[in-house]
């Protein structure tokens, strides 16, 4: 299951057939059955977080784990520090606010001072797309994105994927509707590729200029008309607006947005009459989506990707660090 | 006096379009025979060896002065880029710009046409002219106020000087560093439509047309405003256009994973408008080949995408890459030097570009198939931040002859 090389890039070490990669920068370069594999990891980390008072598992005890987070972040940097604290990683963040790229340091010689200080894995989020690929160049440890300007953010793909396969029971002939600020989502284009990547028939909905060029590329379709591009779907995930953005500049205010694009009861029945809501969080409330259709326990599963997120980051610091850890086959 | 005779060369005129056999006299820094030379006695001589004898080539709009780059890439007169630190906008800075290069390299500065490259307030055009400015440039964006812009065609072309300009609708690519497209969705960079380039262009051509002043767009990258161009030279404007082999050579999908040495300004296009680009050489629409030599440090390059600098440092592999475009058949050795020294020193009113007697003998000999790699860590100039790196390349210059002295 030796991968072609064209498939590769530069800092890919073949660890072992099941995800010959030592980072995991993006799902673009990610086979199918990588990707599912990962979801597969992911599904054992369910039941101990679920199960009782001690949810430790200590098979990265001794390892370092640093989140380097050079944009503000709440949900994402917790979920991977419990995460690693769950495997018995020694979990250490680093905001950016109180970090010395305030003082001028470049981003090289900042992975350059993580790489020295013996990290076992790094975790970064930062505001400009490619920026995690340039760390993971520099470092001699696996590198994990947490999200990267308008890039990826593959991890909130995966547990995304693994949500709609928990509660639909399959990803392939899913039709997934992906809503709102497609243009700025670095959710959005992590979603797409590994929602179409399993079979998923994917469309991306929003105001025209909120969707980025050519994204009929990535093999969605496209919709400008929120009621025809929601009709008949399996899945609608609303993605969120940002409130700087809602003020003329993209869409002329948010209250337009509510009524053109909102997430409503009424909008909502144009769906799958069992469709399922999802939102990467945080939410608009009143914006992008409404309260009682965030809120319907029998269709939203927003509180459910934040579960399995834990899990699925659980899986991907397991997977990335088995090398280190001379786990046999992936040393 | 002193007389030096180059022997045994293959001659590249592109006045003449010719290539010949035979050899270049020099007498006291000048051309004084050309062809099958009679060797007076004394005279120094210079084995060419086979190589072309071509005329040093004159790159239009470059955006430092690198000694080594431009002797390695056979560059023996540079028009210079008004974004220097500070900008050229002072008759004094001309004239210190004036000097940088000599005996060596001769710098022929470019005037800022507004105040510190604002865009709003003209400088002293005339002033500059006088101290030695070759020509007028708004710099690295266009000026945006159609105002401005027809008032400087105007004043410009009054005293004789040829405008220069950057050809985006600056509203459009406010904050884009790629060009709309696959690549730049994949990757999630923030990108503009190609018909930015062409929409400026439409503006400029009309207030050419109305000032009659002459206009030079120093990268024309895109086929839309190929075709604009085109037209407005059937009609007669006077106005010509320049590219780099960057925009010949790749597309956007070179970007790749985030590739900083290919974030180029304008940046690069998709594969048609990159046809259309060669198309464009091929028939004529260009007028001007240029390196736009911008050595840019891994600290402008070593960046995120969207945080790196424009530019490549593009002079030392200015005429080895465009050499591919004779070998691909688009174009003759002849025109190939018309593009790079003859045309650009005659619309810049510059000495040099010529073989003919009394002219500088500013001449070039080149092993036009040698082969070697661009690799951008060994580059001679102050950077090596070239898209190219790792290319495998035919064609380099062996000498550089700069008024009749061998370098």
């Amino acid at each position: 299951m030796e991968q072609p090389p064209a498939a590769r890039t530069r800092s890919d070490r073949p660890g072992n057939p099941m995800f010959p990669h030592r980072h995991l920068t993006g799902i673009a370069g990610l086979q199918p059955h990588e990707i599912t594999f990962l979801l597969d990891e992911a599904e054992h980390w369910i039941a101990l977080n679920r199960g009782g008072a001690s949810k430790h598992d200590g098979r990265l005890a001794g390892l370092t784990q640093i989140n380097a987070f050079f944009e503000n972040s709440t949900r994402t940097l917790l979920s991977f520090e419990i995460a690693g604290k769950r495997l018995g990683a020694d979990v250490v963040n680093m905001h950016a606010a109180t970090s010395s790229t305030k003082k001028g340091e470049t981003l090289i010689d900042t992975a350059v001072t993580l790489n020295a200080m013996r990290a076992d894995v790094i975790v970064i989020r930062h505001d400009a797309s490619g920026a995690v690929q340039l760390i993971a160049d520099k470092v001699d440890c696996p590198v994990l994105n947490a999200g990267d300007g308008q890039h990826e953010h593959p991890t909130q793909g995966l547990l995304d994927a693994l949500t709609i396969r928990r509660r639909r029971g399959n990803i392939a002939g899913q039709i997934v509707a992906i809503c709102g600020d497609v243009l700025h989502s670095r959710v959005a284009r992590s979603n797409i590729l590994a929602l179409t990547a399993l079979g998923a028939d994917v469309r991306v909905v929003g105001p025209p200029t909120l969707l980025p060029p050519a994204i009929e590329k990535m093999n969605v379709t496209r919709h400008t008309d929120f009621d025809a591009g929601l009709d008949g779907a399996d899945v609608v995930m609303m993605l969120r607006l940002q409130r700087e953005r809602m003020a003329g500049g993209f869409v002329p205010s948010p209250r337009e947005y509510h009524a053109l694009y909102g997430l409503t009861p009424e909008r909502l029945k144009r769906a799958k009459p069992d469709a399922l809501v999802m939102h990467p969080g945080p939410m608009n409330r009143g914006i992008e989506i409404a309260s009682s259709v965030a809120d319907d326990l029998n269709r939203s599963a927003i509180t459910e990707q934040v579960e399995m997120g834990v899990a699925v980051r659980m899986a991907c610091l397991d997977v990335l660090t088995r090398g280190r850890r001379g786990i046999e086959g992936w040393a | 006096m002193t007389v030096l005779a180059i022997l045994n060369g293959r001659i590249v005129d592109p006045a003449a379009g010719t290539v010949t056999a035979g050899g270049v006299l020099v007498r006291d820094g000048r051309i004084a025979e050309v062809g099958m030379i009679d060797m007076p006695a004394g005279a120094d001589t210079l084995d060419a060896k086979g190589s072309l004898i071509a005329p040093g080539i004159v790159d239009i709009g470059c955006f430092a002065i690198d000694m080594p780059a431009f002797a390695a890439g056979g560059i023996t007169r540079t028009a210079l880029m008004p974004d220097q630190s500070p900008p050229i906008d002072d008759g004094a800075l001309v004239q210190r710009a004036l000097a940088a290069g000599k005996p060596a390299l001769w710098v022929h500065p470019i005037a800022a046409a507004t105040h510190g490259l604002g865009g709003t307030e003209l400088a002293e055009i005339g002033l500059m002219a006088a101290a030695g400015a070759c020509a007028v440039a708004t710099g690295r964006t266009r000026i945006a106020d159609a105002r401005v812009m027809h008032r400087l065609l105007a004043y410009a072309g009054a005293l004789g000087l040829v405008t220069i300009t950057h050809a985006e609708d600056d509203g459009l690519v406010r904050g884009a560093v790629a060009t709309d497209g696959e690549t730049a969705t994949r990757l999630g960079l923030p990108s503009a439509p190609a018909i930015a380039e062409a929409m400026a262009v439409a503006r400029d051509l009309m207030l050419v047309e109305q000032t009659g002043a002459p206009l030079h767009f120093r990268q024309i990258t895109t086929a839309a405003a190929f075709d604009l161009i085109r037209s407005a030279k059937a009609r007669g404007l006077p106005v010509t256009c320049g590219i780099t082999p960057a925009h010949l050579y790749l597309s956007d999908a070179e970007v790749g994973p985030f590739r900083t040495f290919t974030r180029l300004s304008p940046p690069l296009r998709c594969e048609a408008d990159r046809q259309a680009a060669r198309t464009a050489v091929a028939d004529g629409t260009v007028d001007i080949l240029c390196s736009g030599h911008d050595p840019r440090g891994s600290e402008e390059k070593r960046l995120p995408f969207t945080e790196a600098e424009p530019g490549m440092a593009g002079a030392e592999t200015l005429l080895t890459l465009t050499l591919g475009l004779v070998r691909d058949g688009l174009i003759g050795l002849p025109r190939l030097f018309d593009l790079l020294s003859a045309t650009p020193a005659r619309r810049f009113g510059l000495p040099g570009g010529s073989l003919a007697p009394g002219a500088e003998a500013d001449l070039i000999l080149v092993d036009e198939n040698a082969p070697w790699k661009i690799v951008a860590q060994r580059m001679a100039a102050t950077a090596g931040n070239t898209p190219f790196d790792g290319l495998p390349v035919q064609g380099r210059v062996r000498t550089v002859i700069k008024g009749g002295r061998v370098l």
